[in-house]
């Protein structure tokens, strides 16, 4: 599944997303961050305060305990700045 | 209707094709945002990052949800990405009702939602270099006014 970075999370990660293949044991949207972080230091710093954070499974938001059986695209969105 | 876009766009025109478009509405609210630089602290630009297929759907979810909240004959949401300059068009709400209450709410809810609930952000261009813009929290009590 492809897992997207946006604006100042793209910057510090210096990409815009990564292909990932996560473990069974890897069931939600909040499972998967845990498991992203702990593989990328930067990642995880840049994540320090998850709450700030929403998250997208295939193009719509939803809660971090939405599991990701089936998704094809994840998406992490620092706080949005529209209007 | 819901537009995403690169392009500029004339908000005029927008304006007159969507209050056009409905005989049975009596009441018309727009609101346009607009690139601003101030003497104190001018910009070039401001760049507008997006999320483009989530930002299509959240907004139609912002409106159809503001339709159905406040009754109204029809709402659209014309967003720009892209790199913008001070003067130029971000982004315009339009709502129809029968009557302006109904009209003033549903934009107002409308620009409260899509400050933090649609995925766009934005960057300014200064002499210094890009800085992104921060979250304001006044955009999330705005927003969580309407919860319910």
């Amino acid at each position: 599944m492809k897992v997207l970075y946006f604006a100042w999370l793209r910057e510090r990660l210096n990409r815009p997303s990564d292909e990932v293949s996560p473990p069974p044991e890897v069931v939600t949207l909040a499972d998967l961050v845990t498991w992203l972080r702990a593989r990328d230091e930067i990642l995880d710093h840049a994540m320090e305060n998850p709450a700030i954070f929403k998250l997208s499974r295939d193009a719509r938001i939803v809660p971090w305990d939405t599991p990701i059986a089936g998704a094809r695209e994840i998406a992490i969105l620092p706080p949005m700045t529209g209007g | 209707m819901i537009r995403v876009t690169q392009e500029t766009f004339d908000p005029g025109a927008e304006f007159n094709a969507f209050q056009a478009a409905h005989t049975e509405a009596g009441a018309m609210v727009s609101f346009t945002g607009i690139v601003r630089s101030s003497r104190h602290d001018p910009i070039s630009a401001l760049i507008l990052e997006c999320y483009p297929e989530l930002a299509e759907n959240e907004l139609a979810a912002i409106r159809d949800d503001a339709i159905a909240r406040f009754s109204l004959i029809d709402a659209a949401i014309v967003h720009r990405h892209g790199r913008l300059v001070p003067g130029e068009t971000i982004m315009m709400v339009m709502t129809l009702a029968p009557h302006r209450q109904a009209a003033f709410d549903g934009a107002q809810f409308l620009m409260d939602y899509l400050k933090t609930g649609a995925p766009f952000w934005k960057q300014e261009e200064t002499a210094a270099g890009l800085r992104w813009v921060e979250a304001r929290p006044e955009d999330d009590d705005a927003r969580a006014r309407w919860a319910r």
